[in-house]
């Protein structure tokens, strides 16, 4: 039944900024205090009290419009938001509405099949958060907070180029992935400070003409995004196959049953009166100004992507999981500026090094072993000074434990480095091949798949220290010599 | 301009105010005088006259990303009607989320 719709999607994601203060005031911005004890009489939005423009924010709504190819506003205006509502004590919201900073740009994305996916961003502004409402702890009150109220936001709205939930998913952890590179926001949707709302409609398949648009609000994780946007579409497609009617509405997405519950028509909606706020003056932008940010931005994860697929020759899958996380990848490119073996640094990072964080819950930048004694240990393997198995099952391990050991003294400790000369290597092909004189004969004859037996004996008998190139070697020699 | 009912109802609910009868009959006789005066103001020819916004000509009046606390949270609750000890309160409200 769904087969027979499309869905057009548009997000809108409220990203807040880690600042030190707030938007247009100098109270702490930060999470988690006590509160109403981050507040100030310009929060509070007493008589006379006058709006300042935090620098930071100018700078980081730059930031996030150069990594998107946006448009860069150079005179910028401040509008006010006029809607009463208790967690708003100025009874307006000071955003941008005529004149956002930045519009146009693109978040693009690789979707499950590997493909390049653009969708278009109309604009991203900047605005400041409302205070809390808590309904649930008092019968007859509802309980006000005013912490986050002018708290730092950055308003991105995206066109309504997706098509699926799970677009939308890959939207929202794009997004998220860029503003933590960028460092301007922590990307944490279960504390709020990155929320995303949805405006979604579904049409016939093969029509040009939008259905009407419901929004759905209250997703506070990537994977409710998805799950509300699938139950979205299905109850708009049921809706109209029963010859019902959608209204444009707002709905509340509750995560405990899965569903969205109409919040309230868009017929009483506020009418928000915007006007340009006159407390603040314009904001000129110059091009001076832009360079400067332009010259802070990091390594964005798509060129990394693109320079891990293209230049070091790593899989997809790898460059995806290498560029996951900007630490992560901060610490790939450092071993990389130490190691040329790419592909080899790639599967530590993805192999050892992200088991053992996996396994202490613990983030990279807690990682003991430093960038350049990996390195060390790639280039031990690839020189055969040591084996494989004795790099990850020993060295490693011992070098968890004595992130400050000198690596050459561990492999004279546990007995590490490999044999790889042939005359020392030659009594062990002679003792395994005395061990089983049929099976030289069977070999010989034409059994060649013996050769791992003889093998595995000269490993056992040189304690897993005989290089297995040589020693392979000299096996096979060993035993062709008496074809 | 006609103010009639309509309007203001509409303004009511926006202000989230409420008005007995005659309130609103008073409202609405302020409300046209206020709107006749700024009529008169229309009939001043304003072409190619940008508009004013700003009371002085300033532009980037930035501040540093510095965070200070300027009231302690007594002082911020010293003059709500309705408080306790941490929180301002209001008459329930029901949960409608404004963004």
């Amino acid at each position: 039944m769904t087969d027979k719709y499309e869905p057009v999607i548009g997000l809108e994601i409220h990203i807040q900024l880690s600042t030190d203060s707030k938007a247009y005031s100098s109270d702490p911005a930060s999470y988690g205090a006590p509160p109403n004890t981050h507040v100030s009489p310009i929060t509070l939005g007493h008589p006379g009290t006058l709006p300042f423009v935090n620098k930071k924010v100018l700078e980081f709504a730059i930031k996030l419009g150069l990594a998107c190819g946006c448009d860069l506003r150079r005179e910028n205006q401040y509008a006010r938001k006029n809607y009463f509502y208790a967690d708003l004590p100025k009874g307006y919201q000071i955003t941008q509405d005529t004149t956002p900073i930045c519009t146009g740009g693109e978040i693009s994305f690789k979707t499950k099949d590997g493909a390049d996916h653009k969708v278009r961003l109309t604009r991203i502004h900047m605005e400041e958060d409302a205070g809390k409402s808590i309904h649930d702890q008092d019968p007859f009150n509802t309980l006000i907070d005013l912490n986050r109220a002018g708290v730092a936001l950055l308003e991105m709205v995206s066109e309504p180029d997706i098509r699926s939930s799970e677009e939308a998913n890959l939207f929202v952890t794009e997004v998220r992935k860029l503003v933590r590179y960028l460092e301007i926001c922590d990307g944490n949707m279960e504390e709020g400070s990155l929320r995303c709302d949805a405006n979604i409609s579904v049409r016939p398949k093969g029509t040009k003409k939008f259905g009407t648009k419901v929004e759905v609000k209250n997703m506070n994780s990537i994977k409710n995004v998805q799950r509300a946007i699938e139950y979205e579409i299905k109850r708009q497609v049921e809706v109209l196959e029963s010859g019902g009617t959608l209204y444009q509405e707002t709905r509340n997405f509750d995560a405990v049953s899965g569903t969205t519950t109409a919040m309230r028509s868009k017929e009483a909606a506020n009418d928000y009166r915007y006007f340009p706020e006159p407390d603040l003056g314009p904001v000129i932008i110059t091009e001076s100004f832009i360079e400067k940010i332009r010259s802070l931005i990091p390594a964005l994860p798509a060129e990394l992507f693109k320079k891990y697929t293209e230049e070091f020759g790593l899989s997809s899958y790898d460059a995806t999981v290498l560029t996951e996380n900007k630490d992560f990848a901060l610490y790939f490119e450092d071993l990389t500026s130490k190691t040329k073996n790419f592909k080899s640094a790639a599967n530590w990072m993805i192999g050892p090094v992200k088991s053992y964080l996996n396994e202490n819950a613990a983030v990279i930048n807690e990682f003991p072993i430093e960038s350049s004694k990996i390195a060390e240990i790639i280039a031990l393997i690839d020189n055969n000074k040591i084996s494989f198995t004795a790099g990850t099952k020993q060295l490693f391990p011992e070098l968890l434990k004595n992130p400050g050991k000198d690596i050459n003294s561990i492999l004279i400790e546990l007995n590490l480095i490999q044999e790889s000369d042939a005359n020392s290597l030659k009594p062990y092909v002679a003792k395994a091949m005395a061990m089983y004189p049929d099976k030289v004969i069977e070999y010989r004859s034409g059994k060649k798949g013996l050769l791992g037996l003889f093998m595995g004996e000269v490993m056992k008998l040189s304690g897993g220290k005989a290089d297995p190139k040589v020693a392979s070697k000299l096996v096979k020699e060993a035993l062709d010599e008496g074809i | 301009m006609q103010i009639n009912d309509e309007i203001i109802d509409k303004l009511s609910n926006l202000a989230k105010l409420e008005f007995n009868d005659s309130e609103k009959q008073e409202i609405k006789a302020d409300l046209s005088r206020i709107l006749d005066f700024v009529e008169k103001l229309q009939q001043v020819n304003t072409d190619g006259v940008e508009p004013l916004i700003y009371m002085n000509e300033d532009v980037n009046v930035l501040r540093t990303d510095e965070a200070k606390i300027t009231i302690s949270k007594e002082e911020a609750l010293k003059n709500a009607p309705l408080k306790d000890s941490d929180y301002f309160k209001v008459p329930t409200v029901l949960k409608s989320g404004q963004s």
